[in-house]
């Protein structure tokens, strides 16, 4: 496996632009396009008739979807939720994948300002076994649910890449499809997890602002920026099948940070044809000790406008809507674009099958369980999907 | 009217092949019943075998499983989802479904005559999807496939014979069954697509995006049908231009 430096030597003296010893460099054509049209993306510039032109490609270039992300497409909102719902439609009939994140730990060596994992704040932390692993796959498994993906916080040192391995050899004897939101890999351990069972990776890039991104990252490895932002390609050198994007929306600008995410997304699939592409869209969520943490001005329409615009402009993609948003909210947006919910969701460490031995990630906003998700993806006339792929 | 489709020496009567992806496992016994459908297809990578909402456990008795193997992106991948779906208990047909790219889900056709050669071998009744190729076509019928499927126009777009053309060529052609699959929006088009010569025709996102999904499983059967007996009857032939009985050879002393 390989060699990454130690994230205590990371601190906030370090280039977070320099790949550190030990971290793959697979070059960035994707990251430099990503982020020179990020940094050239006016929000303010489009009109109502760029949005207008856009609604109306049959398939939208990225100039059409920085339109659709612009204020000037606020007014169109029912617009661009009814071509949203026609296109989550035609591409996934009226199925909503369910599924569940499992924490097997929370140590994390990151200091990232926002996140309530990170190595300064006081919480308990936690790491489960093989046995307590066991125990909670089952108690998530006797809840119906196929699909699962397991998490850690970024601890190279406490949850070594071994570690998360067996826990997704332990996974497959339960779950059909599992999915890993770790610390980014190398391409031999993101290939040693596919070989465990693997198939779809996320990584949220957080901002794709490498000068903001340097303030909120102030030490492991998180805080070097390509290393991260290159984590998908990475993943599917590695073999894996899908990968999932997202910005954390409230902590840069996020127009532009949509904006990226989705050219980020769109980038990959040309130069991979057969990546499965997946969006989340978590929006800032207050933490232990720190509850005032907001998503500032990303309120529910500009939320919905975000999401609406990653499916009109990638028709095809997974979109995943997180427990941060209020049931309510969760279960009217499957209904337009999302085609993925968590449910039964706890994001401490040990919470499905015994008492949380160690503290949560966030404050999450919809605590119902798989039968409630369940009857209420029916009760809009819906059809809840518990798996969706095979791994072959 | 003796008009059987004939696939893996199995004969049916109906040429509707309905899909069952898209729409609510309750509705799937609604929709064969009005689509009088034989062949139901479904995603092996749907069939949770005893886990909850089961698709297996919402199909009608009686009607043939047509396994698709979405989700491979080759051969080989393909080859092992088909081979699970014949431990799984789903039989011996097989819908080959390969795509390298997540957007337009085109067809590999190389990889796809790979994979038909493969368990044609192994006995199945394979059934593969394809751009309409007559080249790759014709690999396909060597390579032992039981019909072969050109997609009408990129799936789920509901645009109609985007390759009528192409398709055409493949029905005047090849000797194995033609069904057309995917793209196809209206019953309309599917009309026509069986007054073409079709053998058969496949549909599934229009009949899943429906607001009445039996009632169009029904219309669709119905055009479908209604197509058939007209390519039967034998369709006239289309013309530019009114012709007088015999402009050119009006001239000869008979």
């Amino acid at each position: 496996m390989s060699n990454v430096i130690s994230a205590k030597y990371i601190t906030r003296e370090t280039d977070h632009m320099q790949y550190q010893p030990g971290m793959d460099d697979i070059g960035s054509e994707v990251q430099d396009e990503v982020v020179a049209r990020m940094n050239a993306y006016d929000a303010s510039r489009y009109t109502a008739a760029d949005v207008r032109r856009a609604l109306a490609e049959d398939v939208l270039s990225p100039d059409d979807f920085a339109a659709l992300l612009s204020p000037a497409a606020a007014p169109f909102l029912e617009q661009l939720a009814a071509r949203a719902q026609a296109e989550t439609r035609k591409h996934f009939g009226n199925a909503v994948q369910m599924f569940t994140p499992l924490y097997i730990a929370n140590y994390c060596e990151n200091y990232c300002i926002y996140c309530g994992f990170n190595c300064h704040n006081k919480i308990r932390r936690a790491k489960l076994d093989a046995d307590e692993i066991e125990r909670e796959l089952q108690a998530i498994a006797a809840t119906g649910l196929q699909e699962i993906l397991l998490l850690t916080g970024e601890s190279r040192k406490m949850s070594p890449v071994e570690y998360i391995g067996e826990a997704v050899r332990l996974a497959r004897k339960y779950f059909r499809v599992i999915g890993v939101e770790i610390y980014p890999l190398n391409v031999d351990e993101y290939a040693y997890l596919h070989e465990c069972g693997v198939d779809y990776v996320t990584v949220f890039q957080e901002t794709y602002d490498a000068d903001k991104y340097e303030t909120l990252h102030l030490g492991g490895h998180k805080r070097i920026f390509p290393y991260r932002l290159n984590a998908q390609e990475r993943a599917l050198k590695g073999g894996m099948r899908g990968v999932g994007f997202a910005a954390l929306l409230g902590l840069s600008d996020f127009r532009k940070d949509a904006f990226a995410t989705g050219l980020h997304a769109y980038l990959l699939q040309r130069k991979y044809p057969h990546a499965e592409i997946a969006f989340s869209c978590p929006r800032l969520r207050p933490i232990i000790n720190n509850d005032k943490i907001n998503p500032k001005d990303v309120h529910e329409p500009q939320l919905l406008q975000v999401v609406c615009a990653y499916r009109i402009f990638m028709p095809f993609a997974s979109i995943t809507i997180s427990t941060r948003e209020r049931a309510g909210f969760r279960d009217n947006i499957i209904g337009i674009a999302a085609t993925k919910i968590s449910a039964g969701v706890d994001v401490g460490i040990g919470g499905h099958s015994g008492e949380d031995k160690g503290d949560e990630q966030f404050e999450i906003s919809d605590g119902r369980s798989v039968d409630e998700v369940y009857a209420a993806i029916e009760s809009h006339g819906l059809q809840p999907v518990m798996a969706d792929y095979l791994y072959v | 009217m003796n008009d059987k489709l004939i696939l893996g020496g199995r004969e049916f009567t109906s040429r509707f092949i309905l899909g069952s992806g898209k729409y609510s496992l309750d509705l799937i016994n609604a929709a064969v019943k009005n689509a009088g459908a034989q062949i139901i297809t479904l995603a092996l990578r749907r069939a949770n075998e005893g886990g909850a909402a089961n698709i297996l456990d919402y199909i009608p008795k009686g009607v043939t499983l047509l396994p698709n193997t979405s989700g491979a992106r080759n051969a080989d991948e393909a080859v092992r989802i088909a081979r699970l779906s014949r431990e799984c208990g789903c039989g011996d047909f097989v819908k080959i479904e390969i795509m390298r790219d997540s957007k337009y889900l085109l067809p590999d056709n190389q990889e796809t005559i790979r994979a038909t050669d493969i368990l044609a071998n192994e006995g199945f009744v394979v059934m593969p999807y394809m751009y309409p190729d007559l080249n790759v076509a014709r690999d396909l019928v060597n390579a032992g496939a039981a019909s072969v499927m050109p997609l009408a126009a990129p799936i789920g777009t509901n645009k109609g014979l985007a390759t009528r053309e192409f398709i055409k060529i493949l029905i005047d052609e090849i000797d194995l069954p033609i069904i057309v699959d995917a793209g196809i929006g209206r019953p309309s088009q599917a009309c026509e697509a069986m007054e073409l010569g079709a053998a058969a025709v496949m549909a599934n996102t229009a009949i899943a995006t429906a607001g009445d999904v039996p009632a169009m499983a029904e219309a669709f059967k119905k055009a479908i049908e209604a197509g058939r007996t007209a390519y039967l009857s034998g369709l006239g032939r289309v013309r530019d231009t009114a012709s007088a009985s015999s402009p050119l050879t009006g001239f000869l002393e008979l």
